[in-house]
């Protein structure tokens, strides 16, 4: 009991920190001058804090040094409160809306999976847009990490809930020698590339409501649109073109980021093989999918096959979820390919979701080890990528999640199809929500949503998207008799 | 000259032994005082137990009036220290180190006089893989040489039938390329040196030195022997400094195997190199060279720390099919015993390496020295200083210049530029002469010869 209560502690305090969340839009309502709703962001805010600071003070004889095990727990109960929490506006402000769909709304949105149960999103007040898309930014590089920057307190504990949170196989090339700092670099990279994304998005035509909230949604590879028709609404070439640079950017490491600025250079990237292939992947894509839409005559002219090829390609692939064409209409190989590349291309540390390009590199490579075994079996061939040694632990640990992977894909598949769905939607669905990229195929298409879900369905999906963004083992773990023993 | 050698251990040894016959004090120190007995025991120098890094060793060595100090420990750091005291505190005049590390290496401000006061850093694996790699790119030369950077090559090759030049006097050399310079600067018959002459008629099995600019290398081969095609395939046993660092330089040209005992270090191994296959085994496993295809490998290289090791791995990679088998010999006896037999070539590591260190040694403006014949013969890169006055060589033509027989000149580089010798070609202040000694006794006569008359100064 001791160990749950010491993380109920550190978990009030977060919901303190994330309670700050509610800045944003309670400015965003008071510029837009909107009494009633600053009074619901404002309740909001006030029970979300007290909600934290209570548990905070009740616990308060448990406080202690968070172990490996508090870790993985506490990121998972963080990772299930705050869109509990974060509903409350919606609850508050939507009529009529159940929890079930709030809560899959901001799941799906801290998730940075972006699928939507809301229509009508044109028409919803702008305040409550900006959390939604505040919600994406937020759990891009992933709350936790915020709270080890700013929370010093967390003393020990912090690098085991920075690793229980981010995504990648390898999390232990710290940047600096102390993970709050680490965790603040991280953030303030993240935020100025953001400050460079709204400026940019602002510049290439959209309001400065659209780009603030698309500008959030884009860095955290989320894919929330404040228009039904997502991007496609503008039907703009240059937001087009700012978005898939920003995409692109969000999709590498932000701990090479961090590189290149402080070495003020361009060589991290280069270094970096993990982002070279990321990026060289989806480029290639892009190019391929292009010609096969010209040579299927989807588009007559190959400048505007190159053109939504790109953004809707970038756009799955980095598993963000944005459309700009009802991309369901193209030949079956092009929407199939571009959920491939988002199960595999987004870099570790990034704000991508899926299996991480790390980890198929790693089976690429491990590949490509037994090949060479069988030919001389006294070779000894070690796993190298980007020059580096990669420990055979890694290797079996990817092995490992990748099995996981695939099973929770498949079981989760079959859920829906028992709950009679049916196949594309429904494998789609689970594909778009472990994967975090939001819009699948069928009824859940780029031209749809997640509206028609039932309860139980949508609950499924809801798992779907915590049990992708936290990398499975972090959810899984709690489910073992193991982690409960002493 | 007064010598204060640290280390006794390979290079350490082979140098003090090397330098006693050459009329030097030498004091050796080492803190393995058995090694230092059998020293003492076969020749006549000072040796001193104790930690070589220490002042106070260093003083009872004798520091203080020492001329020159070699730091050959094995340890990189002992050496740099030892440079950075005797500069410092006993003001010793020249300090030459043994650095192994690539990481010092690298960087030459670690040796300058504001930090460590190294004069001259050797790397002995550096050197040695640097002449296996030559004999790599040259399958056919028993040994290469360089000069001036690069620029002249010494070749040993032994004449094989098939060779133009075989069966025919040296001066048929010239007729058939006139193109190409070269210059036969000995020829050894049955281990005994035959002076060339334009007369000499060469014969299959003889071991010929000849000197040629370094982009002509490979025509003048083809005048001695049947070439064949270049190599690609190189099998590497032992993956020590020398066998990781071959690989290391070998690898991006050529498919390189490397096989390696320990299963710790071939692990490392892979992760350092690129391009290499490492294997997990024993270099005189059969079963194992088999199955990587001994049999197609061009140059197969035995180099673990093993003198018996390495002969019977390359005894077996010659029995497998290797076209080309090298091994590394430590052991004297040994390396006299396998000359000529059926391992093509037998490298002494300290042979190899010595030149280096005695090019500092020798009186005169030494450039570069190598040992030849294990020893026996040598090769000298002078560079000439003074004037037809002060000096015995400056502005005379080479048939005019009173070298002791059995001492050719090869060539000389002037300006950049290779120029074979011919008996009317006239040295200038300033050139850099190579000069090939039968004999190693007589290279005192040839250094004094050179040397500029003390009235130059």
């Amino acid at each position: 009991m001791g160990r749950a209560l010491t993380v109920i502690h550190a978990l009030g305090l977060m919901l303190v920190v994330f309670s700050a969340a509610y800045l944003i839009p309670l400015v965003s309502s008071f510029i837009y001058g909107d009494g009633n709703m600053l009074l619901d962001f404002l309740l909001a805010m006030v029970w979300t804090a007290s909600a934290g600071f209570l548990m905070w003070l009740l616990t308060r004889r448990y406080k202690g040094e968070l172990s490996i095990r508090h870790g993985y727990l506490l990121v998972v109960t963080m990772w299930t409160a705050m869109p509990a929490f974060a509903t409350i506006p919606l609850l508050l402000m939507i009529p009529g809306l159940s929890f079930t769909d709030a809560y899959f709304e901001t799941m799906s949105g801290i998730t940075t999976t972006g699928a939507t149960v809301l229509s009508g999103l044109d028409t919803l007040s702008p305040p409550l847009n900006i959390w939604r898309h505040e919600l994406n930014w937020l759990g891009g590089l992933g709350i936790i990490v915020l709270a080890v920057a700013v929370l010093p307190l967390l003393g020990i504990g912090g690098r085991q809930l920075f690793k229980a949170e981010t995504p990648g196989p390898m999390k232990d090339s710290a940047l600096t020698p102390r993970i709050a700092d680490t965790a603040r670099n991280l953030w303030v990279v993240y935020v100025g590339i953001t400050l460079a994304c709204i400026l940019s998005l602002n510049w290439a035509g959209m309001s400065w409501l659209d780009a603030v909230c698309h500008a959030f949604s884009t860095m955290g590879l989320g894919g929330f649109s404040t228009h039904d028709a997502s991007v496609g609404y503008y039907n703009s070439p240059s937001i087009e073109a700012v978005m898939i640079v920003f995409m692109l950017m969000a999709v590498v490491n932000f701990a090479t980021h961090f590189l290149a600025l402080r070495e003020r250079n361009l060589k991290p990237y280069w270094r970096d093989a993990e982002a070279v292939a990321s990026i060289g992947l989806i480029l290639i894509s892009c190019l391929g999918i292009a010609f096969f839409l010209w040579w299927n005559e989807v588009y007559p002219v190959f400048w505007t096959a190159l053109r939504h090829a790109s953004f809707n390609v970038i756009s799955i692939a980095t598993s963000s979820g944005y459309a700009s064409v009802d991309y369901a209409q193209w030949p079956i190989f092009a929407p199939m390919w571009m959920m491939f590349l988002a199960c595999i291309a987004a870099s570790s540390g990034s704000s991508g979701g899926g299996i991480k390009m790390m980890r198929t590199l790693v089976l690429v490579k491990q590949a490509g080890r037994e090949f060479l075994l069988l030919l001389h079996p006294s070779a000894i061939n070690p796993m190298k990528i980007g020059g580096q040694v990669v420990p055979n632990k890694i290797v079996f640990a990817v092995l490992g999640f990748i099995f996981l992977y695939f099973m929770t894909i498949a079981t989760l598949t079959f859920v829906l199809l028992i709950s009679g769905m049916d196949f594309i939607t429904g494998f789609s669905a689970v594909l778009a929500c472990v994967n975090n990229f939001g819009p699948g195929l069928g009824a859940v298409g780029p031209s749809s949503n997640y509206q028609s879900l039932t309860d139980f369905q949508t609950w499924v999906c809801t798992f779907g998207m915590l049990v992708g963004r936290l990398e499975i083992f972090t959810v899984l773990i709690l489910f073992t008799p193991r982690f409960w023993q002493r | 000259m007064k010598i204060l050698i640290l280390g006794a251990g390979q290079v350490g040894s082979t140098v003090a032994e090397s330098l006693v016959g050459e009329a030097n004090d030498i004091t050796v120190v080492d803190s393995d005082a058995n090694k230092l007995r059998q020293l003492q025991d076969r020749l006549d120098l000072r040796t001193l137990a104790g930690n070589a890094a220490h002042p106070s060793v260093l003083e009872r060595a004798g520091i203080a009036d020492t001329d020159m100090l070699l730091a050959v420990t094995q340890s990189d750091e002992v050496n740099l220290v030892a440079c950075k005291l005797a500069a410092s505190l006993y003001n010793t005049p020249t300090r030459i180190a043994r650095i192994r590390s690539t990481e010092y290496l690298n960087r030459d401000e670690v040796f300058s006089a504001d930090n460590f006061c190294v004069n001259f850093s050797i790397c002995p694996e550096q050197i040695l893989t640097e002449y296996i790699a030559k004999l790599v790119e040259f399958p056919e030369a028993l040994q290469v040489q360089s000069f001036s950077q690069g620029k002249a090559s010494l070749v040993a090759v032994r004449a094989f039938e098939g060779g133009p030049l075989v069966g025919k006097p040296l001066s048929f050399l010239r007729t058939h390329m006139p193109q190409v310079e070269t210059r036969v600067a000995a020829i050894f018959r049955q281990d005994r040196p035959i002076t060339p002459e334009g007369t000499t008629v060469i014969e299959e099995g003889d071991e010929i030195f000849f000197i040629a600019a370094s982009d002509n290398i490979r025509s003048v081969l083809l005048e001695m022997r049947r070439m064949d095609k270049p190599a690609k395939r190189v099998m590497i046993v032992g993956g020590g400094n020398i066998g990781r660092r071959l690989a290391m330089t070998l690898e991006r040209d050529y498919q390189v195997k490397l096989i390696e005992y320990n299963k710790k270090s071939c692990e490392r191994l892979a992760g350092e190199l690129k391009n290499t296959l490492v294997l997990n085994g024993d270099g005189t496993d059969e079963k194992l060279m088999q199955q990587e295809h001994v049999d197609e490998v061009d140059v197969f290289c035995a180099l673990t720390n093993d003198d018996e090791n390495n002969i019977m791995s390359a005894l077996l990679a010659k029995q497998g099919g290797a076209r080309k088998v090298i091994a590394l010999i430590n052991r004297g006896a040994y390396v006299d015993l396998l000359q000529g037999g059926r391992i093509d070539i037998v490298l002494s590591p300290a042979h190899v390496t010595i030149g280096s260190l005695l090019a500092y040694v020798r009186q005169g403006d030494v450039a570069a020295v190598h040992s030849l014949r294990r020893g026996a013969a040598e090769a000298l890169e002078l560079v000439v200083h003074g004037d037809r006055q002060s000096s015995r060589v400056v502005g005379r033509r080479i048939n005019e210049i009173d070298l002791p027989k059995g001492a050719t000149i090869g060539a000389l580089v002037r300006g950049g530029k290779v120029i074979i010798a011919h008996h009317d070609t006239s040295i200038e202040s300033g050139d850099h002469v190579i000069v090939f000694v039968v004999n190693k006794a007589m290279v005192n006569k040839v250094e004094r010869l050179f040397q500029v008359a003390v009235g130059f100064f």
